[in-house]
């Protein structure tokens, strides 16, 4: 019976790829999303999806595939704040603020201007629909999502050591500046491959909330991204299912599960001190 | 004839200095920190590095490890001009660090081994042993399982050393490593100081704390944005230097071979 109820949607090839999709979406989020949450990386996460979206009117307005649009748009983003906070120090929230708020708005803009015939496709960039990927985009978004892991995979005990302790990573030999940059690209990346899936404005949780909860269960750096890309993986699934048999938005199910899932973890967690940590930071 | 001609490249190297600072100025934003700064610092000295803070202390030590270029002058290292590399260190002072990453105390000293690693290798059984020796030398050994965040102050800044000895580096540049430490482990950690610089390693201190550590270098660097003076403890240790560095009214007392600092506030620069 319960067996009937799961196995139901995945008869229909494009429920099965959308909860394919969510998933590998829901883990690499959560992969990046370890960084993002020690870093406090999350207003940058925001602000890259809000810059993607308006590279993927432009994208859309000029004729060319969208994912191309946003991941230009994008990486010249995250590259742009990286170099920023190098220039200026840490207080570049209002820098990053100003840009990220008027890029989107000339997004908007542009697609009210430029797409005479209203079509629901861009809004549901916004707002995410996991049933709106195509074959093709799965494709990308295991193509580039693997890439985005082999690459932490690959440089894992070097972005330890420079986001834990950047100044001493970088007198002792380590490109620093580089190896930040590259992070920053990385986290461009998988907005840009989340966007679709998940929308605009909800692209934040998935980057936070399931390593967040991992952060509340664990005091090593690799357990923590374990159990974050599992969190997300399962706040993937279990959101998938209710917004089908629900009949709600996908986007914002999943990551309503991921948000039940951190207060559950929040309320047992023996390291409930410790959110005070995060909180701060 | 044979032997003479193996010692002959040693003597040579052992004699040059390691670390040369040929009128350096420097600083941050078009703002100098250090004007004016040479000095020499032979192989295996240990050199403390006084000053008031503000006086450009980090700030020649990111000079001296190539993290700050020098606007003029020269910083040579072995003969080289100064660039990061995994044969020197550095441990700032530890408020730098966020304390609520999740690593123990074992990934932190491990972090040292990964500029020798070099990319796409994984640490063996050596950086363990390495790790394991660094964790003993400075007396951390029981707490390897322990978060970073759930030590005391003095405690990390013991693994931050451990972190560094991991490094096998031979220069080292410690950053008021006994400031908030207590006394008996200041006195193992200069020890232990000590014993590298025996060992041919050399390294420079930096401290606003005089009374504790003046007696334990070899060669003082007196420094506040200039240099007050460089040179062995005995010919640097005057009042009228010190005065000079702190800009305010220091007593020195020696006691036999101790040297006693005391501040007297009702001369200093508050005074009308």
């Amino acid at each position: 019976m319960l067996l009937d109820l799961l196995l139901e949607p995945l008869r229909y090839g494009f429920l099965l790829r959308g909860l394919v999709a969510a998933m590998l979406i829901g883990i690499i989020c959560a992969v990046i999303g370890t960084y993002v949450v020690l870093k406090g990386f999350a207003f940058i996460g925001d602000a890259l999806a809000h810059i993607a979206f308006t590279g993927i009117v432009v994208a859309f307005l000029a004729g060319v595939v969208f994912y191309l649009g946003a991941l230009v748009a994008a990486i010249a983003a995250g590259l742009g704040i990286g170099l920023i906070q190098r220039r200026v120090g840490l207080s570049s929230d209002t820098a990053i603020g100003i840009l990220f708020s008027g890029v989107f708005a000339l997004g908007i803009v542009l697609m009210s201007l430029g797409i005479k015939t209203y079509t629901v496709d861009l809004f549901s960039y916004v707002f995410g629909d996991i049933l709106s990927v195509r074959p093709s985009d799965l494709l990308v978004i295991a193509g580039l999502g693997g890439l985005v892991l082999l690459l932490i995979g690959l440089l894992y005990k070097e972005f330890l050591f420079v986001s834990f302790d950047p100044i001493v990573a970088e007198a002792s030999g380590l490109p620093g500046g580089k190896l930040q940059l590259l992070l920053l690209t990385l986290l461009s990346v998988t907005v840009v491959v989340s966007v679709q899936a998940v929308g605009v404005v909800l692209v934040v949780a998935m980057l936070v909330t399931p390593s967040a909860a991992a952060y509340l269960l664990t005091d090593r750096f690799h357990r923590m991204m374990l159990l974050g890309a599992a969190f997300g993986a399962l706040s993937a699934l279990i959101g998938f299912y209710l917004s089908y048999y629900l009949n709600v938005p996908s986007g914002a199910t999943i990551v309503l599960v991921a948000s039940a899932l951190f207060a559950l973890v929040a309320l047992l967690s023996p390291r409930r001190a410790d959110l005070r940590l995060l909180v701060r930071g | 004839m044979q032997v003479r001609t193996e010692l002959q490249p040693s003597a040579v190297t052992t004699s040059e200095p390691v670390i040369v600072v040929d009128r350096l100025t420097t600083g941050y934003h078009r703002q100098p920190v250090l004007e004016e700064i040479s000095f020499a610092v032979p192989r295996g000295a240990l050199v403390g590095v006084i000053g008031p803070n503000g006086g450009g202390k980090s700030t020649l030590f990111r000079a001296i490890i190539g993290l700050l270029k020098p606007w003029r002058g020269n910083v040579l290292i072995g003969g080289v001009p100064a660039r990061p590399n995994p044969d020197m260190t550095y441990v700032p002072q530890t408020d730098m660090v966020d304390w609520a990453f999740p690593v123990t105390v074992w990934d932190v000293v491990m972090m040292g081994r990964y500029p020798q690693l070099g990319f796409l290798r994984r640490p063996g059984a050596r950086d363990r042993e390495l790790v394991e020796h660094a964790l003993e030398q400075v007396r951390m050994q029981d707490y390897r399982h322990k978060p970073i965040g759930a030590l005391s102050g003095g405690q990390r800044q013991r693994v931050f050393l451990a972190r560094a000895l991991a490094q096998e580096p031979s220069i080292l540049l410690l950053d008021e490593p006994v400031s908030g430490v207590d006394a008996p482990t200041q006195h193992f950690i200069f020890e232990l100081l000590e014993q590298l610089c025996s060992e041919g390693r050399t390294a420079l201190v930096a401290s606003h704390d005089l009374s504790c550590v003046a007696q334990r270098f070899s060669q003082v660097l007196l420094l506040n944005r200039r240099m007050i003076g460089f040179g062995s403890p005995e010919r640097i240790f005057t009042q009228e230097l010190l005065n000079r560095t702190f800009d305010s009214h220091l007593l020195l007392l020696r006691y036999g071979d101790r040297v006693i600092v005391v501040e007297t506030p009702e001369n200093g620069s508050h005074a009308p």
